[in-house]
C-alpha cells in the first residue's frame, strides 16, 4: 500500500515536472524577444502637422524634399476661379543628420522668405521599462524675407529682416488612430509694425491626427495667439487648418483648406489675413518625398 | 524501507531534471532574413535578434521573433513595413513551432554535417501556414547549428499589398533561418 502511494507520488512528481518544463519552455522562449522597451514611431505621417512642425524627424541620412503650395482664398469666387488663378509657392530640403536631429531650409514666395531650421527630438514616447509618455521636441528657426524696402532712402538695417523662432513640439501617440500635438511657440522679429508692440509673439499651437486607413490620416490644426490688447492695433486672425494626409510608398501628400496662405511659422502663426467666416479659406496642399543615403 | 524509497524518488527526480537539462538548445541571436526581388525594388530584411529552442530527444524546434526587430537598409521602407505591413502594434511577434521529421538521422553525438527535414506552423501577421522544407544541422561538439531556406508568399499571411506598389513586392518571399544553438546551462 505504502509502496503504491509513494509510487504514484513519485509519478506525479515526473509528470508534473515535466508538464512544468513544457511551460518554462513557452516562459523561456518568450524571454528570449521580449523587448524591455518599445519606442513608439510614425506618431505623426509627416514632418509637418498641416503648415506647423511636427514631432517626426526625418531619420539619419532621409532628405525631405517639400514643396507647399497655398492656392487664393474661396471667396475670390468665380472669376479667381475660386482662388486657384493665385498662388504661393513654399520649397525646402529637410534632412536627418541623425535619428534624433534635423536641420531644413526653405524659402517661401511671400515676402520672398529665405528659412533654416533645426529641429531636435529630446524625448521619445515610449512603454515598457523606460516608461515616457511623449515624445518632444525642440525647434529653433530663422527667417529672412528678402524683399526689397519699399523707401530705399531711409536707413534700411539687414536686422530688420531676421525673425527667430522657437518652439517646443510636445505630442502623444495615444493609439494607432489618434495623436495629438501642443506646440507652444515664441517668434521673436526683430522689426515689428507698431512701436508700442513687442518684438516677442507668443502663441500655441494645438495639432492633432486621426488615422482613417493605413495610409489616410485626417488631420487638423489650430495656433492661437496670446497677445495683450494694445490700442490702436488690430491684430491678425489665428491660423485654423483641416486637412487630409496621403502616404504612397515614398511621398506623402497633404490637402487642406485653411486661412493661412503663408507657409512658415511668422507668415501663418502671426500673419494669417484672412478668416474661416468671411470665406477667405484656401485650398493647398504640401507634397514630400523622401530620398534615403544611407551607406551600405 | 522509506529511506530507500525516499531516496529512489529522489534519484529518479534529479535524473528527469539532469535529462532535461541535456535536451534543449537555445539561442538569443537567430537570424532570419526575408528577401524579396524585383526589378523595380531589392527588398532585404534581416533579424539578428531571434529567439529558438531545439530539443534534440523529440526533435522540437520552436522559434519566436519580435517584428520591430527587422532592419532594413532603408528606415523608410522599415517604418512602412511595420506600419503598413506587418501592422507590427498589432502582431508584434512572428513564430515557428516545427519538428525535424527525420531526427534519428542526426547523430547528435558525432560531429559532422546532417540534411533533414522539418515542417511545422509558421504565425506571421494573425496567420498560420504549414511549412516544410530542407534543413542542414551541423554538430560540433555542444554546439549545434542549424540552417534552412524556404519561400513564403504575402497573401499567405493576410499581408495587403497595394496595386501601386506590386511590382516593387515580389510574388515570392525567399526567408532564410540560420539558428547556432548553445546547450541551456542549468
Amino acid at each position: 500500500m505504502k509502496y503504491g502511494l509513494l509510487t504514484f507520488i513519485a509519478l506525479c512528481l515526473m509528470m508534473s515536472k515535466i508538464s512544468f518544463a513544457q511551460d518554462a519552455d513557452s516562459l523561456l522562449l518568450n524571454s528570449l524577444v521580449d523587448e524591455p522597451t518599445t519606442y513608439s514611431s510614425a506618431t505623426f505621417k509627416s514632418t509637418r502637422v498641416i503648415n506647423g512642425q511636427s514631432v517626426q524627424n526625418m531619420k539619419a541620412n532621409q532628405l525631405d524634399f517639400r514643396i507647399e503650395h497655398r492656392f487664393g482664398p474661396l471667396s475670390g469666387g468665380a472669376y479667381q476661379l475660386w482662388g486657384l488663378d493665385q498662388s504661393n509657392v513654399f520649397f525646402g530640403l529637410d534632412y536627418g543628420i541623425t535619428d534624433r536631429i534635423e536641420v531644413g531650409v526653405g524659402r517661401s514666395t511671400y515676402e520672398k522668405t529665405y528659412n533654416g531650421f533645426t529641429k531636435i527630438i529630446i524625448l521619445q514616447q515610449s512603454k515598457g521599462k523606460k516608461n515616457m509618455p511623449v515624445t518632444m521636441s525642440a525647434y529653433i528657426g530663422t527667417d529672412i524675407f528678402t524683399l526689397q524696402w519699399p523707401d530705399p532712402t531711409q536707413t534700411n538695417y539687414f536686422s530688420s529682416r531676421v525673425t527667430y523662432i522657437y518652439q517646443l513640439l510636445v505630442a502623444r501617440k495615444f493609439n494607432e488612430s489618434f495623436s495629438f500635438q501642443i506646440s507652444p511657440t515664441v517668434i521673436h522679429e526683430n522689426m515689428v509694425q507698431y512701436a508700442i508692440q513687442s518684438n516677442d509673439h507668443f502663441s500655441v499651437g494645438l495639432g492633432g491626427r486621426y488615422k482613417l486607413s493605413k495610409r489616410v490620416s485626417f488631420n487638423a490644426e489650430y495656433f492661437y495667439q496670446i497677445h495683450t490688447n494694445l490700442p490702436g492695433i488690430t491684430y491678425n486672425p489665428n491660423s485654423l487648418s483641416v486637412g487630409f494626409d496621403i502616404e504612397t510608398g515614398g511621398h506623402v501628400f497633404q490637402l487642406m483648406f485653411t486661412n493661412s496662405q503663408n507657409m512658415f511659422e511668422r507668415g501663418f502663426i502671426n500673419e494669417t489675413t484672412g478668416t474661416w467666416q468671411n470665406k477667405n479659406i484656401s485650398f493647398g496642399f504640401n507634397i514630400s518625398r523622401v530620398f534615403s543615403f544611407t551607406k551600405k | 524501507m522509506k529511506s530507500k524509497i525516499l531516496m529512489s524518488i529522489i534519484v529518479i527526480i534529479f535524473s528527469i531534471v539532469k535529462l532535461q537539462a541535456q535536451d534543449k538548445y537555445i539561442t538569443r541571436t537567430g537570424h532570419v532574413r526575408f528577401y524579396s526581388d524585383t526589378p523595380m525594388e531589392k527588398i532585404d530584411a534581416n533579424n539578428n535578434e531571434a529567439g529558438s529552442i531545439l530539443n534534440i530527444v523529440t526533435g522540437d524546434i520552436n522559434v519566436v521573433l519580435l517584428n520591430k526587430s527587422f532592419k532594413f537598409d532603408r528606415a523608410l521602407m522599415e517604418e512602412h513595413f511595420n506600419e503598413n505591413y506587418m501592422e507590427s502594434s498589432k502582431y508584434p511577434k512572428s513564430s515557428f513551432k516545427g519538428k525535424i521529421s527525420d531526427l534519428k538521422s542526426i547523430d547528435f553525438k558525432k560531429n559532422g554535417k546532417y540534411t533533414v527535414k522539418i515542417e511545422g506552423t509558421l504565425s506571421v501577421h494573425g496567420k498560420d501556414k504549414q511549412v516544410t522544407s530542407d534543413a542542414t544541422f551541423e554538430v560540433d561538439g555542444t554546439k549545434i547549428s542549424a540552417s534552412t531556406k524556404f519561400t513564403v508568399t504575402p497573401e499567405d499571411f493576410n499581408i495587403a499589398i497595394p496595386s501601386l506598389v506590386k511590382d516593387k513586392i515580389a510574388k515570392m518571399l525567399e526567408v532564410t533561418a540560420d539558428m547556432k544553438y548553445e546547450p541551456t546551462k542549468k
